[in-house]
């Protein structure tokens, strides 16, 4: 009968589908890794009380991992689609447009000056950084006309990334805390405790749910401003919310996972391809195709090499470059 | 009392003047169209009537109250705006658009009402559009993309409607089919339609009160016999235009023109354009 209910109905089913494969692919992250455990384990490990060693790792390593592996791929991929849709630059990512950079070196800064700093401080920290890189590289775009033209900004992305990218290394090896600082360079989810979660957590949860909220607003403005105002939508105010919740989802992701680009820039693509232009459906798909994706990456490093990891962030740059290029191609003129 | 106006105008980037004191009243129901050279002010002024950009001095007055200080939502249902070439914006479909023309009057999340469904239907229909409404709008032709973006502005229901360069980009066909929209619902509908024009022509044929700018001021505004005249375009576009009749409306008509040699030499040294109207004779 109407436009709404032909894209609604089968909305749900494709959300649905997407919920199915996380669960399955969770269900797999939890057998499969270096030490041997079976369905069975994993089943044990969460209805009974079994204290043995199997259901120990996996109540205490595996699943916060996984659970680190899902809030961080919806995280990133929200934050890269209202990226996306605010600039409507395709390119958009928090990987290439400095937030995440920023908060790495924020994170360095916050090991070596405040040690005591707790994992609360270093996620504000991360929250700082996230805010000071994207500032750094949007105040570039903002020096001259037209500077907001999406090969410009991830220029500027990428050079603001490689600054403070070397500022990280820089106190890392200065303050020999490199090795603590690697660690995070390698993009590893591994060693999440469920304390890091419980800091974590909620702050994702919030950022989804704001952006959810705002998604049909994120719609109008990412039609075009003019047309946005001309709806009598207040732009400046939504813009800034919007603005502090890709900072509060990208900062919270480094926290976790340490510099991973190209999540936030692939899933929102693929979820476009699946539901369509409409934010209300594109937020929800790219946070669940988001986890899945992070998911399968991180059990595949897990995986690939055992007992060696291979990063996960070699992993997502691999799968990454190819659909970057990918959308340079198709994007053509949206682009240039 | 007219319901739109501007008091003594002045709007600009930094300390660029482009608007200046510009005082003008724009006529209920009627067609009214901005014409002038490149970088007079035109399209500035239909953005600054709108609110999409702000102004330095002096006021926009809208029923009575000044627009800056009127609630923007409120103001969507009262003047909706068709901005110079809209990007395509790639997936949407035609009625998906088409919807955002009732964001003013939705709450939360949106879920759009039978009420809302009547008027972006009737908006399909009014513009011909109704049989795209399921294909994707980067899939349409230059013109009907526009009378899709026209549809999303009538689903707006407001009595003021603004264009900027509505039929740039298309064929003269197009163009026309365009501007008789326009002109169908401000007959039929008693829309107030502002729109700016390139082409002084269909300026005369299709409006009912022309502004003409220069420099951010206004040199002329009436009717189409009092604006298209060879002395205001004289001043207006720098070019000695013969103006004759349209043979089938009777409206004035620019039938040729040359470029008035030397003046735009001589512009750069002399400030008032009736300067060197004088210095040509």
């Amino acid at each position: 009968m109407t436009q709404e209910n032909r894209h609604t109905t089968p909305f749900v089913y494709k959300l649905a589908a997407g919920i199915l494969l996380l669960i399955g692919t969770c269900i797999a992250a939890l057998i499969l890794g270096a030490a041997d455990t079976s369905f069975l384990d994993v089943w044990l490990a969460f209805t009974s009380e079994a204290s043995g060693s199997a259901s120990e790792m996996i109540r205490e390593i595996r699943l916060p991992r996984e659970m680190a592996a899902i809030v961080v791929g919806a995280a990133l991929s929200v934050s890269g689609a209202i990226m996306q849709g605010i600039t409507r630059n395709p390119l958009a990512d928090p990987g290439l447009l400095g937030l995440t950079a920023g908060a790495k070196a924020a994170l360095a800064v916050a090991t070596v000056w405040i040690p005591s700093v707790g994992y609360f401080g270093t996620t504000v920290a991360c929250f700082a950084g996230a805010a000071a890189g994207a500032l750094l590289v949007f105040g570039i775009g903002a020096l001259r006309k037209g500077g907001f033209a999406p090969f410009r900004i991830v220029l500027a992305g990428a050079s603001v990334s490689a600054l403070l990218l070397a500022f990280a290394e820089g106190i890392g090896i200065y303050y020999k805390i490199s090795k603590e600082i690697s660690m995070w360079t390698a993009g590893g989810l591994i060693g999440t405790t469920w304390s890091q979660l419980q800091v974590i957590v909620p702050f994702i949860t919030a950022g989804i749910l704001v952006s959810l909220l705002l998604s049909r607003q994120l719609t109008i403005l990412s039609l075009s401003e003019e047309v946005a105002v001309g709806l009598g939508q207040k732009i400046v105010p939504i813009k800034m919310i919007l603005f502090a919740v890709i900072i509060v989802l990208a900062g919270a992701a480094v926290a976790i996972v340490g510099n991973l680009a190209f999540i936030g820039l692939l899933v929102p693509h693929v979820a476009r391809g699946i539901v369509g232009e409409d934010y209300r459906l594109i937020i929800p798909m790219s946070a669940v195709s988001g986890a899945v994706l992070m998911l399968a990456a991180d059990t595949l490093g897990r995986t690939l090499h055992a007992p060696y990891e291979t990063p996960v962030a070699a992993i997502v740059a691999i799968m990454g470059l190819p659909f970057f290029l990918w959308i340079v191609r198709k994007g053509g003129s949206a682009v240039s | 009392m007219v319901r739109l106006s501007t008091n003594e105008l002045c709007i600009g980037y930094g300390s660029r003047s482009i608007v200046k004191m510009l005082s003008v009243e724009i006529p209920d129901k009627k067609i009214t169209t901005i014409i002038g050279a490149n970088g007079c002010g035109k399209s500035t002024l239909l953005k600054a009537m709108t609110r999409i950009i702000p102004h330095q001095s002096g006021a926009v007055i809208l029923d009575g109250k000044n627009i800056l200080t009127e609630n923007t939502k409120t103001l969507a249902k009262k003047m909706a705006i068709l901005p110079q070439t809209p990007e395509a914006v790639s997936g949407l479909t035609v009625g998906e658009l088409v919807s955002y023309g009732r964001h003013p009057y939705q709450r939360g999340f949106g879920r759009l009402t039978k009420k809302d469904y009547e008027v972006i239907d009737w908006a399909l229909e009014v513009t011909g559009t109704a049989e795209f409404k399921c294909r994707p709008v980067d899939a349409l032709s230059g013109g009907q993309r526009q009378r899709v973006w026209i549809a999303m502005a009538l689903a707006q229901e407001t009595e003021l409607i603004f264009l900027d360069e509505p039929t740039t980009y298309l064929d003269l066909a197009h163009q026309l089919e365009v501007l008789e929209l326009l002109q169908k619902l401000n007959v039929e509908q008693s829309r107030t339609i502002i729109m700016v024009l390139h082409d002084i022509n269909q300026a005369a044929r299709f409006a009912d009160y022309i502004i003409a700018l220069k420099d951010g001021q206004i040199v002329k505004a009436g009717n189409c016999e009092e604006v298209i005249h060879p002395e205001v375009l004289k001043q207006v576009f720098q070019i000695d235009a013969e103006i004759g009749r349209d043979p089938r409306t009777n409206k004035p008509m620019c039938i040729t023109y040359n470029l008035l040699k030397g003046e735009a030499n001589r512009e750069k040294k002399m400030d008032s354009p009736r300067t060197y109207a004088l210095a040509y004779h």
